[in-house]
């Protein structure tokens, strides 16, 4: 999967001019990385064991798509952490997308008129997907202007977003309308949103194309610089001339903008517009953010590892349904893994700390005991002379 | 150490004194001794074999410079960090404190410059916290109060324990502090900084209880930066110099020029004042500048006026609480005026901010490295570049290969140690840091760039490195503003030198001409003869700097202000 994204790190320009290699500060990010691959590794060994069809093209295809959903959201959701920020509203705004592009495929109402109006496929898309970026307008405006707490900012707006799609909906779901009628000139939905292009979902391809899109955000622009240094100290990259408020406020909006293409893009899937699309969806969001080792309090994440940290939540929970594991322990399961990823972080990250605080001591014994050495000598030479 | 005979019962068994300050020892015992005390962090030495002792009913002050080792000492002495050699004899006897808490058992406490109060507690709470006094049910909150109140009044300020510590001055909180160390039976009481925050008449009241505490038997370890302050409560002083006790003295042969002369021993192996100057044209202008805090009411910044030309290093130097930190950070666009002008290069500046201010060519090195100056998680080259990566943009991305070599560049001509470009910023030794701070600021091709306190934490070597570095961007015409309260920097690192107390501009020195007993004079207020007149005797540029008259014209408005702050209290 490595594919997916570009370097994480500017090497080749630098390396050449560094006398030493890097080799242990790169350390501790290839380990945070491998320790999800690893587990990936592992988890996909014992459930190809347990059962022959894990590795079907049928069953890769089911879990490429989940994988996806997750993954994208799971990349917005990154930008957020980087800044040490939060959105629990992504999965309301799965759903209110979706609800809103059911809506406009049953044609708007043009307001003061009898007329009904039937936006193309296309349009209804932009909207849905503006839908949602709206949503993270809000939420960054509300975050960055007010200094109020994303925790707090999203979690109303999950109740909000799940609200407007609830009467949105009005206790129906939309299915049949979503093919569009020839007459009207909105159709294709399904042709696009749910075809598989060389045999992988649409949903993969989209994966790729936003995690290659923010790989490149990240790391070869300004506005990726700006992200990571306010994650790690607001304070020095505001004096440093970042517009703080401004990357607060876009990587919200960035949020919303992936929560909008996966509300299209599951509707397409399951065919439906309703009214929980998207329940919960949030948590596995942030479960793969920070298998992927990112680390909540800003600052420290990769495209890459969020990918990774999807597969791992994806191909777990694929194949605790196929050996057939009762729903509630998945449940239970999948809690114990993610809360072995961050724990397992933490003591790399307290063993690493007791190594370098070792190293520090010793160091500064080995300087005063030389010296005392260099003093002792002196006093020798002096009383020899 | 010597039994006490003469006091009887009461002190003869020292090992029991621990639990009562009334028992404390007899005026005059040495209570605390540190013996051969060294302490090392990485390959700094920070103390050097340290002998030092603290008496029973004495104030003793630590005198010494940014650096000198007075806070490393504290640190040990509370508890706070272990010795690397060395031991500490309590009642003479053999002591390991391996935390706060151990030593607080043991009859030491300490008080920190930076207020350490839950401000939404009350006054009862604070003083209890983490050590409540638990009844049948539950905290003895009627038991807590009595003390308190008892201690408040013990301290000649007698608030109710129910008041909220935020609904408190300043100079309350601070003794609420004293209060609470007071509460654990302190025989020994560390004063780090106690007046940076208070008003005169504050002090007074502190000094007061200081010597109440003292005649009930307590020891004092008294440490200020505001020299004559400290002069005044001393019985007993030692200097420290580059971690190294240099010179211990009793109170009545101390004096401010003995002091200073301790102090800074000898002069830095820096001295720029007769280096080649060329002064252009004013690039910095600030007029009337006033800073105003809202939250605490005060006016910490009051009508100052400054120029800078290019290529030229104008030192503010002032004492804490001059309010320079506050101008800085409001010249940088961090914090807005409450009045006055800053323009740069003639263009008004008003109402642009941080990024807006570093791209028109002035930005700041704050003075608090680790929580405003650098990104920890971020390499050496990442932190140096942020500053401008808007300089490397093409389209949409950001060019790699220029960025790198501009960053590397700038890593050698500045003398950043470092492994390379991809080094973690945290692996860098504090000067180093410093100057990939201080590179960043560079490579926005500054007009002016703002430093404060830029040695504050950095070896001797790399402090000479870091003004060797502002004079070489100056015969460049950079113009540099930079704040110290180092009177050594001050004389030989600057080209004027603008002093600053309590929020106004008190005059304006010339290095070469100036002494050190006359900047710390005129720090704390008093404004030297030779520059009364309007004009400085400086010749080098052109002459004539109407701001020492308009700062001296605003003197009485800001004496009115302070004779309200202190009535109030």
């Amino acid at each position: 999967m490595s594919t997916t994204t570009a370097q994480e790190t500017p090497a080749g320009a630098s390396t050449e001019t560094t006398r030493r290699p890097r080799f242990s500060f790169s350390l501790g990010s290839v380990l945070v990385e491998a320790r999800a691959l690893v587990a990936l590794a592992i988890i996909i060994v014992i459930f190809t064991a347990l059962n022959d069809n894990y590795l079907a093209v049928s069953n890769l295809t089911t879990i490429a798509k989940d994988v996806s959903f997750n993954a994208i959201l799971a990349l917005g959701m990154l930008m957020v952490i980087l800044n040490a920020g939060i959105d629990l509203s992504v999965g309301s705004t799965v759903g209110l997308t979706g609800a809103v592009a059911g809506n406009l495929f049953q044609g708007l109402d043009v307001p003061l008129t009898d007329a009904v109006m039937f936006p193309a496929t296309w349009v209804i898309v932009l909207i849905s997907i503006g839908v949602g970026m709206l949503v993270g307008l809000v939420n960054g405006l509300l975050i960055s202007r007010l200094n109020l707490a994303p925790f707090i900012v999203t979690l109303g707006m999950l109740y909000v977003g799940r609200g407007l799609t609830q009467v949105l909906l009005g206790g129906t779901n939309i299915t049949n309308d979503l093919r569009g009628q020839e007459g009207l000139g909105n159709t294709g939905f399904f042709e696009i949103f749910a075809s598989r292009p060389l045999g992988v979902p649409i949903a993969a391809w989209a994966m790729i194309a936003v995690a290659v899109a923010f790989s490149l955000l990240l790391t070869r622009t300004p506005f990726g610089r700006w992200l990571y240094s306010t994650g790690s100290n607001e304070r020095a990259a505001e004096l440093s001339g970042v517009p703080v408020k401004r990357v607060k406020t876009r990587i919200y909006v960035l949020t919303g903008m992936c929560a909008g293409m996966v509300g299209i893009l599951q509707i397409a899937n399951i065919r439906s517009s309703t009214a929980d699309l998207g329940d919960t969806y949030e948590l596995n969001a942030i479960a793969a953010v920070v298998i992927g080792g990112a680390a909540l309090s800003g600052g420290r994440g990769t495209v890459r590892g969020t990918v990774i940290g999807a597969f791992v939540i994806g191909f777990l929970s694929n194949g605790l349904v196929i050996v057939g594991v009762s729903p509630f322990w998945q449940t239970v399961i999948t809690g114990a893994v993610i809360i072995l990823a961050v724990a397992v972080d933490q003591i790399q990250q307290i063993v690493q700390r007791r190594r370098a605080q070792a190293r520090a001591v010793a160091e500064a014994r080995r300087v005063s005991e030389r010296a005392e050495r260099d003093r002792d000598s002196e006093g020798k030479e002096a009383a020899g002379v | 150490m010597s039994p006490a005979e003469k006091t009887g019962a009461e002190s003869a068994a020292p090992a029991e004194t621990t639990t009562s300050a009334s028992a404390a020892g007899r005026v005059g015992d040495v209570v605390l001794r540190a013996v051969d005390i060294s302490k090392t962090y990485g390959v700094t030495r920070a103390l050097k074999g340290v002998n030092f002792d603290v008496r029973a009913g004495e104030v003793t002050v630590l005198f010494g410079e940014n650096g000198a080792g007075k806070s490393t000492l504290m640190k040990i002495l509370s508890g706070v960090e272990q010795p690397t050699a060395g031991h500490l004899e309590l009642d003479g006897e053999h002591v390991e404190l391996a935390s706060t808490s151990q030593a607080v058992a043991r009859g030491i406490s300490i008080i920190h410059q930076e207020l350490n109060l839950n401000a939404n507690l009350t006054v009862r709470d604070n003083i209890f916290l983490g050590r409540e006094i638990l009844g049948a049910r539950g905290i003895d909150y009627r038991r807590q109060a009595e003390i308190t109140r008892e201690l408040m009044d013990r301290l000649e300020e007698p608030v109710s324990p129910e008041t909220l510590v935020q609904d408190l001055r300043v100079g309350q909180q601070q003794i609420v502090e004293i209060a609470r160390a007071l509460s654990t039976d302190a025989r020994i009481l560390i004063m780090d900084e106690p007046t940076s925050a208070l008003s005169t008449s504050e002090v007074h009241v502190l000094f007061g209880i200081i010597r109440e505490l003292t005649r009930q038997g307590v020891a004092i370890v008294y440490i200020s930066h505001h020299l004559e302050e400290a002069i005044e409560i001393a019985d007993h002083a030692v200097v420290f110099r580059d971690g190294e006790l240099v010179a211990a003295e009793e109170a009545e042969h101390i004096d401010l020029p003995w002091v200073v002369r301790t102090m800074v021993g000898r002069d830095a192996d820096y001295d720029f004042r007769d280096r080649e100057r060329r002064h252009g044209e004013v690039a910095l202008s600030v007029q009337d500048v006033t800073v105003a805090d809202p939250s605490t009411g005060k006016v910490p910044v009051d009508h100052v006026s400054v120029d800078v030309r290019e290529g030229e290093i104008v030192c503010l130097f002032g004492l804490m609480g001059a309010g320079r930190t506050e101008l800085m950070e409001a010249l940088a666009g961090r914090d807005e005026l409450a009045g006055g002008r800053v323009t740069l290069d003639g263009e008004d500046l008003a109402g642009r901010g941080i990024g807006d201010r570093i791209a028109q060519g002035m930005g700041l090195v704050p003075e608090d490295r680790q929580r405003d100056g650098i990104v920890q998680l971020q390499s050496v080259g990442r932190n140096m570049a942020l500053a401008s990566l808007r300089t490397w943009v093409r389209g949409f991305f950001l060019r790699q290969r220029a960025e790198t070599l501009n960053v590397e560049r700038s890593i050698a001509q500045i003398g950043v140690k470092t492994e390379g470009s991809d080094a973690p910023i945290m692996s860098l030794s504090g000067g180093n840091q410093q100057k990939a701070v201080i590179g960043k600021m560079l490579l926005t091709d500054p007009r002016v760039v703002l430093l404060d306190e830029p040695t504050r934490g950095v070896d001797v070597g790399a402090k000479g490195e870091i003004f060797s570095l502002l004079f070489d961007e100056a015969a460049r015409g950079l113009g540099v503003l930079f704040v110290t309260s180092d009177v050594g920097e001050a004389m030989t690192a600057s080209h004027r030198i603008v002093v600053m107390s309590r929020g106004r501009v008190v005059c304006e020195l010339d290095p070469r001409r100036t002494s050190r007993d006359e900047i710390l004079a005129a720090a704390e207020g008093t404004v030297p003869e030779h520059a009364r007149t309007s004009a400085p005797a400086e010749t080098s540029g052109p002459a004539g700097h109407p701001e020492s008259t308009s700062s001296t014209s605003t003197t009485s408005t800001t004496s009115t202000t302070s004779t309200t702050n202190g009535a109030a209290s």
